[in-house]
């Protein structure tokens, strides 16, 4: 291997973890003053360096609005007393916050965090591991956190927990299949499964979610209408897209264990839900997991549908490609959209009630995972339209559409209470 | 490099199943497989097969374990700890792997009586050449403009980072070739899982109403 490449894996690797480890603290600090601008209150906003410990008069307030918070708050999860109860399987217990946070750290080793960066005339990609099986990557690891929390819940010993821990694990199983299929009309679309591929794609031809441009130009400019069929063929695409889009994020939330979703550790019914028995440092691994999780399930989002880290609207044609200001451009620009998702994980965290948990699983099954598969078929319809022309798509549009209204019948038979007449 | 990684993934899967057979709790022999999966994984990616190993992953460690240690958890079965195996158990359990292992040594020993398989390192100019199979071709045999060449070709002659679409192989590969076998299958799960789910539907009687 090439001393550059290595070197340079090796500085991704460490800027890469450093930025999603500041995130979930960014997270931390986003999450307590937006609830508490939502709930009317101010929040943490004066967060002191504790001077007077050392023996000075006064402490040291620093006027950046409470942004030491999470420092404040990983201290005191590191001075708190990290109690072992008595009576539950040490090894496990020990072993279950760490499978939370690895998988979710090692997932965003496959997101393409800038543009590639021109080094001594080799072009270095933006992500620590430039694999061709991106979302595949993301999805297999993400899998694996499954582990952690359901063995948190067993090994504590203890019922509550371990409800919470049969819950997460029934629920993010089930929401994996509808992540699973949902992102299929996104794949078939891109015809790759690279994620650098998918955003150069995006640069090109328009972001999935706003193909306001392509290789001619704008929308408004005649340019853009030069292949007036493709063109037509990518607009219709929106409507499976905008579908891929409310479930694929609908299911990040649910696998990502939050609001309203977050049935496991539900503390009306639960106490605290799988990680109850679990104080200090533990404690705190198992929300760092979340948080972590959260923040790459948005850098997901933005990559696949918002185009990751280009600007858009041709500005990164125009910019010199492989420069280093670019690359570095081209990261804030995706750390940027990456924020405001994590803030919409926020904003619906505190304004979406908790669903009940038999809705869950109905919304899971019944209804994601069929609209997610009829969702292929019609993705699928538009862009078979070249190759098999107008009469085989309304064939094919017809048939999907008598089998959409026989799955709905069936779907609401199956979700009436049969016990309903003899109450 | 590559060598100390495959020892490293080798290790993690032969441990995971010597610790599998060897641990008596078992929701701790789960976890042995799974390590033992994933260690395959790491072997099968090693291969520069990043789709078999990544689904290897998902579907194996990720899903079917997972199930497994639901189902294990549910069952809470402690007394497996203290159960005593019957001798007859014992040798069966030696002697089926010891016919498997023949076999994959007669398998490896037939493989070595021909040539030697040579195979090629995968490089940019190697993988120049095999993208020429995949070349699409206007009325005229001449090869068509870029944007309208299939995505394997695209990814092998991409100026910029070459890499080999071992996804894409697989899917030319499967549908183009096992078109046929791929439906027949697909139709067997499908029955299959219809069949479970008849199977294991309990007919709901209308409860006495009591008002």
């Amino acid at each position: 291997m090439d001393t550059t490449l290595l070197i340079a894996a090796a500085i991704k690797i460490a800027a890469f973890i450093g930025i999603t480890m500041t995130f979930v603290s960014i997270c931390v600090i986003f999450e307590r003053r937006f609830s508490a601008i939502i709930q009317d209150r101010v929040g943490p906003n004066r967060t002191m360096i504790p001077l007077s410990i050392l023996g000075f008069k006064k402490d040291l307030a620093l006027p950046i609005g409470g942004l030491t918070q999470p420092v404040a708050d990983g201290l005191k999860f590191i001075l708190k007393e990290d109690f072992t109860p008595s009576y539950v399987r040490k090894f496990f217990f020990w072993l279950a916050p760490v499978l939370v946070v690895v998988p979710a750290l090692l997932t965003m080793a496959v997101i393409p965090f800038g543009s590639p960066m021109e080094i001594g005339g080799t072009f270095i990609p933006m992500a620590i591991a430039d694999l061709s099986v991106g979302p595949l990557f993301i999805f297999a690891i993400a899998s694996l956190s499954v582990y952690g929390i359901t063995l948190a819940g067993w090994a504590s010993n203890s019922k509550y927990p371990f409800f919470g821990g049969v819950r997460a694990c029934a629920q993010m199983i089930s929401y994996e299949i509808a992540l699973g299929l949902s992102v299929i009309p996104v794949l078939m679309f891109f015809g790759t499964l690279n994620l650098g591929h998918i955003v150069e794609e995006q640069v090109a031809n328009g972001w999935l979610l706003l193909p306001l441009w392509n290789d001619g130009g704008f929308i408004v400019s005649s340019g853009y209408w030069d292949d007036p069929q493709s063109a037509i063929q990518r607009l219709l695409l929106m409507v499976p897209i905008v579908i891929s889009f409310v479930i694929f994020t609908t299911s990040i939330f649910a696998e990502t264990n939050r609001m309203p979703f977050d049935l496991p550790e539900c503390e009306t019914e639960l106490v605290g839900g799988y990680h109850t028995e679990y104080s200090s440092m533990k404690f705190a691994l198992f929300f760092m997991g979340e948080y972590a999780a959260m923040v790459v399930g948005s850098a997901l989002i933005v990559t696949l549908f918002l185009g990751g880290w280009s600007i858009g609207f041709g500005i990164d044609n125009l910019l010199p490609a492989g420069a280093w200001w670019v690359s570095l451009l081209h990261i804030g620009v995706f750390l940027g959209k990456v924020t405001f998702f994590i803030l919409f994980f926020v904003l619906v965290r505190w304004t979406v009630p908790r669903f009940r948990y038999d809705q869950l699983m109905n919304l899971g099954w019944i209804v994601f995972f069929e609209a997610a598969l009829i969702n292929v078929f019609l993705a699928a319809l538009v862009i078979a339209y070249p190759s098999i022309g107008l009469t085989g798509v309304l064939i094919g549009f017809i048939l999907l559409t008598v089998v959409t209204i026989l799955l709905i019948k069936v779907a609401k038979g199956a979700t009436e209470k049969p016990s309903a007449t003899a109450v | 490099m590559d060598t100390l990684a495959f020892y490293l993934f080798a290790f993690l899967s032969v441990a995971g199943g010597v610790l599998l057979v060897a641990l008596r709790n078992p929701v701790s022999s789960a976890l042995a497989m799974v390590l033992s999966f994933v260690g395959l994984a790491g072997l099968f990616i090693g291969l520069n097969a990043y789709f078999v190993g990544i689904v290897q992953i998902l579907v194996y460690a990720g899903a079917i374990m997972v199930l497994f240690i639901f189902i294990i958890m549910l069952l809470d079965l402690n007394d497996e700890e203290t159960v005593k195996f019957r001798s007859s158990s014992v040798l069966a359990g030696i002697i089926i792997p010891l016919l498997l292992l023949a076999q994959i040594l007669g398998v490896i020993q037939a493989g070595h009586q021909g040539e030697e398989a040579e195979f090629e390192e995968i490089d940019v100019a190697s993988m120049k050449v095999s993208a020429e199979k995949f070349v699409r071709n206007d009325d005229d045999g001449k090869a068509l403009p870029r944007s309208e060449q299939s995505a394997i070709y695209k990814s092998l002659t991409h100026e910029k980072s070459p890499k080999l679409p071992d996804t894409n192989l697989i899917g030319h590969t499967i549908f183009k070739s096992y078109n046929f076998p791929l439906q027949v299958m697909g139709a067997l799960l499908l029955v299959a899982t219809i069949g479970v789910v008849v199977l294991s539907k309990r007919t709901h009687k209308q409860a006495p109403s009591e008002s």
